[in-house]
């Protein structure tokens, strides 16, 4: 963990809002995150975090405010194009391919690498077949990682929750991210599945310096994980900083951690 | 005890993504294609290429098309009788009016026109979805059926509307018994099915799959939507495109407009349902289903030694074959190539439960 060096600032969101017909949900949020950082989005039911996600990569356009991503500032953006940019994100309830199996779910992670034609494809020799081969290789290792090798040829749909998620994962991964968005990742799990989970989150951040911006309700694995901590409630931040300044920031205990009596 | 795969180790990611990875099926695969290959051309009846092989090829390579849009896009298209009918028509002028192609290049370009067609029709898939599509994509069938119909130059004005083509030929060689034409149209299906198995498992496939199953969550990872649908509708009418022409020339040999009407659209969608949505087997197993089961439920009756009225037989065709499609529907949504897989599923375990 200390090798690990935090670098410059590689996402800024500046004063979003963001309401659906009369219901604000993101109200001038700003913050930044710094490259090879596990940033924490907390906040309780409600307060707009997955919104701000969905803003981030594109698929919520904000009223007003800019998100400024390596240095390009940008308002309108499609998902497509962020991706391209290199957001990847899981989601909360799980948005899986459910007719496919584990390995092509992560497969279709490396679409946006893949660039042969599609007459190329349909006769699939040579050049096309390398191009499949070499990129199946990389999500082999990206399945050795997550350790679901025995799962690889099962239907998405078949497999048990916890091992939906990690699918989940492997398919942001294979996007070789430089920012990953994860949405509640440990929602619904048990203990062994929410350890793996999280070894899982510390690997990749370590390993691959992937900048991660998490969501996440156990106060536990915030903390211990996290080194910066934005905290929303009602749509407007109420607290930013590391774990130790937000535990100990009154109004973030008043409206989260509740009112001590 | 046969179909095990047990000791056929892979040893390289070539070996894992081959088509048929277990050696029974590919044992199984080589003895079909001789039997199709060798048996039937001396075997066959005329009666059978005519009513049952012929019809049945070509309805197969349309049904793959039609597939590749509904059961692998997840985009519902009611207008694949249509398609097929630009296929068809696009082929006979390009025909009658630049005789010195090949049927080859005939074909290819039947498809491209078809294809384009499709596009066009499929552009409203970006804003709608579902059943709301469905309607949508009637406009291609009535816009055809209207088109030919009306605008004299697609018929090169023959006063009766219908068309009819001139013996085949290709490469000096008249094509004109039925094996000849079965074995040709065997040679196509097996190439385009092969196409169509390749576009599947590569990344084209995937994304197709990825706009099926999750939308969204397609869009995040960097699939565009208006990619991926339309090329899915390109592929597909091409596939319908040719199948199209070939229906037309192959088949038919002289037709009207009506000859590609809804019914055909609704048969084809049958097929892929019965056969299995997003499976390539499916397709050949549904054909074979619509093809032959009407011949059989036609001469079970005399059989049997009950004579009855033609126009009672054709009735009760109607209604046995509606309530085995109910029946299947029930037993087993997915179709028969789920049944399929799950026989060599529990063929791999017999003789034992487990």
């Amino acid at each position: 963990m200390n090798a690990r060096h935090i670098g410059e600032r590689i996402l800024a969101v500046e004063d979003i809002t963001l309401s659906f017909g009369g219901v604000q949900a993101l109200a001038g949020v700003s913050f930044d995150v710094r490259e090879h950082e596990i940033r924490a989005i907390i906040g309780p039911n409600g307060a707009g975090k997955s919104s701000m996600l969905n803003v981030i990569n594109g698929v919520y356009q904000p009223q007003r405010g800019a998100v400024t991503f390596l240095g390009e500032k940008r308002r309108h953006m499609e998902p497509h194009r962020t991706a391209k940019q290199g957001i990847a994100r899981t989601f909360q309830n799980l948005a899986l391919f459910k007719g496919m199996t584990a390995l092509d779910n992560i497969m279709t992670g490396r679409n946006l690498k893949m660039k042969s034609s599609l007459l190329a494809q349909a006769i699939r020799l040579g050049p096309a077949e390398r191009e499949e081969l070499r990129h199946r290789e990389y999500v082999e290792r990206i399945i050795d990682f997550l350790e679901i090798q025995a799962y690889r040829k099962t239907p998405v749909g078949r497999l048990p929750y916890g091992l939906q998620k990690r699918v989940d994962l492997g398919r942001a991964l294979a996007m070789e991210p430089r920012l990953l968005l994860l949405d509640e990742p440990m929602a619904g799990m048990n203990v062994e599945e929410r350890r793996d989970m999280c070894r899982f989150i510390l690997d990749v951040n370590d390993e691959f310096g992937t900048t991660i911006v998490l969501i996440e309700h156990d106060m536990g694995v915030v903390m211990d994980l996290s080194d910066r901590v934005v905290v929303l409630d009602y749509g407007k931040k109420i607290g930013d900083g590391t774990p130790d300044e937000v535990r100990n920031n009154q109004a973030v205990i008043d409206a989260y951690l509740g009112v001590q009596h | 005890m046969i179909y095990r795969e047990n000791g056929q180790f892979k040893t390289s990611y070539r070996a894992d993504q081959q088509i048929f990875p277990i050696l029974q099926d590919r044992a199984f695969m080589l003895g079909l294609s001789a039997l199709a290959l060798v048996a039937v051309p001396f075997g066959a009846s005329d009666y059978m290429f005519r009513a049952i092989l012929i019809p049945a090829l070509i309805l197969s390579l349309g049904a793959i098309g039609l597939n590749l849009l509904v059961g692998y896009c997840g985009q519902i298209s009611l207008g694949a009788g249509g398609i097929m009918a630009v296929g068809a028509y696009a082929a006979y002028n390009f025909f009658i009016r630049v005789p010195q192609l090949n049927f080859l290049v005939v074909l290819i370009l039947a498809g491209l026109c078809a294809a384009f067609v499709g596009m066009l029709f499929g552009i409203p898939s970006l804003r709608i979805k579902g059943l709301y599509l469905a309607v949508a994509t009637l406009a291609a069938q009535f816009f055809t059926d209207w088109l030919f119909s009306r605008a004299g130059w697609f018929t090169n004005y023959t006063p009766s509307g219908s068309v009819s083509t001139p013996t085949l030929t290709m490469f000096g060689w008249a094509i004109d018994t039925p094996t000849e034409k079965y074995l040709l149209l065997l040679g196509l299906v097996f190439v385009f099915a092969l196409c169509a198995k390749n576009l599947v498992r590569g990344h084209v496939g995937r994304a197709w799959m990825a706009t099926r199953d999750m939308d969204v969550a397609a869009e995040v990872i960097g699939i565009r939507p208006m990619y991926a649908k339309l090329t899915a509708f390109g592929v597909s009418s091409f596939y319908l495109g040719v199948a199209g022409a070939l229906w037309g020339f192959v088949y038919l040999g002289s037709w009207e407009p009506l000859a590609f009407n809804i019914n055909l659209s609704f048969s084809l969608l049958f097929m892929i349902i019965i056969g299995g949505l997003g499976s390539i087997l499916g397709n050949f197993l549904g054909t074979a289903f619509i093809v032959i089961l009407p011949l059989l439920l036609n001469r079970i009756p005399a059989s049997i030694g009950v004579h009855l009225s033609t126009a009672t037989v054709s009735h009760l065709e109607s209604m046995i074959f509606g309530g085995l499609i109910i029946f299947f529907l029930i037993v087993e949504p997915h179709g028969l190539a789920r049944l399929w897989s799950i026989g060599k599923e529990k063929l791999r375990l017999w003789p034992f439960p487990h």
